[in-house]
């Protein structure tokens, strides 16, 4: 045993911690099963031993151990194409899909996770082996705070009001408001489209947050969230009962249209302004031509 | 070039409205035509739109 070996384990269990704390089973459903949570528990174990013995390397003056971290790089890029190719195979058997860019959001997600596992593992080894374990133990604390913080991305209620407004036909037109959705011909089915649908309105707050709304991957993203958490009206075979978000091209307001089992307008805006703001999504028009960011 | 959306079959109580076409059902009532819309649409996994009074088409999208 040398001076190293406490330092080292105590950032392995450091790291592989804040990966367990970043792992969370929520509403997006993912990953819901054993096997997929101990294949993220183990990477973040590597992640985590990979951080750990950064610090000790450098401290030997073995400089040439920074070449590990580029292993860990193109390790963890492969978790990125795992976790994307898994989700867009599963993706075709989702009622209301998910879309590429929500899937890429989260392959982004797992892989930028196992970097801020290094990040804790690094830095409380450090602090451990500069100073002593009661200043590593602050010091893992504090990063595993500002992973969290860096894990948690905007949400649609930030940049958007939502509405609730009851969709309505116009001959067969369908219509959210003043927004066009569909063309639904039979006389039974525009009944149930009504019976079962619930429509709403979302007004951007500024000209950014238009942009984004107007992302076909992020409107997919809020059709499949409502999908997953109030359930969804449809089956396969049933391509009338699809919920949709059209877009106002006048005003860059959003009608979104979905068929929840649950028709409670309180939860369904609540679940509409909790969906992410997808990090591919979000555009800055302003940031580039310096214009007032206004709607 | 992919075809992303196509008419499948086209139904109708009025013969001026469409020229021939395997997809083609005449029907004698409205009633008859939606009966037959819905259970083409329900075959057909397609969307059932109405175009006028007497028209629909179902479309694969």
């Amino acid at each position: 045993m040398t001076e190293y070996t406490l330092p080292i384990v105590f950032g392995l269990l450091t790291g592989t911690i804040s990966r367990l704390f970043m792992l969370r089973t929520d509403y997006r459903q993912y990953p819901t099963y054993l096997h997929g949570k101990i294949i993220h528990v183990a990477l973040g174990f590597i992640a985590a031993g990979l951080g750990a013995v950064f610090g000790p390397a450098i401290l030997e003056e073995e400089f040439t151990a920074i070449t590990f971290l580029t292993v860990a790089a193109s390790q963890f890029r492969e978790v990125r194409n795992m976790e994307r190719n898994t989700l867009s195979e599963l993706d075709n058997y989702e009622l209301v899909t998910r879309g590429r860019t929500y899937i890429e959001g989260i392959a982004i997600a797992f892989e930028s996770r196992n970097y801020l596992v290094i990040f804790t593992a690094l830095v409380s080894t450090m602090a451990y082996l500069l100073f002593n374990i009661w200043i590593g133990i602050i010091v893992a604390i504090a990063s595993m705070y500002i992973s969290h913080l860096l894990m948690s991305g905007g949400k649609l209620k930030d940049i958007v009001d939502i509405e609730y407004v009851e969709p309505r036909f116009e001959g067969a037109g369908l219509y959210v408001d003043n927004i066009y959705i569909m063309n639904i011909g039979l006389p039974a089915r525009q009944k149930e489209v009504l019976r079962y649908g619930m429509g709403f309105i979302l007004k951007p707050k500024n000209f950014n947050a238009r942009s984004t709304i107007a992302n076909l991957g992020q409107r997919q993203a809020i059709l499949h969230d409502v999908a997953t958490a109030l359930g969804v009206y449809r089956d396969s075979g049933t391509p009338a009962l699809v919920p949709l978000a059209k877009r106002d091209l006048d005003d860059g307001r959003v009608g979104v249209f979905v068929l929840p089992q649950d028709r409670d307008i309180d939860k369904a805006l609540k679940v509409i302004g909790d969906v992410p703001t997808l990090e591919n999504a979000i555009r800055m028009s302003t940031e580039k031509v310096g214009m007032k960011n206004e709607s | 070039m992919n075809l992303e959306k196509y008419i499948l079959a086209t139904i109708t109580t009025n013969r001026n409205k469409v020229g021939s076409g395997l997809g083609v059902f005449y029907c004698d009532t409205k009633e008859e035509m939606e009966t037959v819309t819905a259970n083409l649409e329900a075959i057909l996994d397609g969307i059932a739109h109405l175009l006028s009074e007497d028209l629909y088409v179902i479309v694969k999208h």
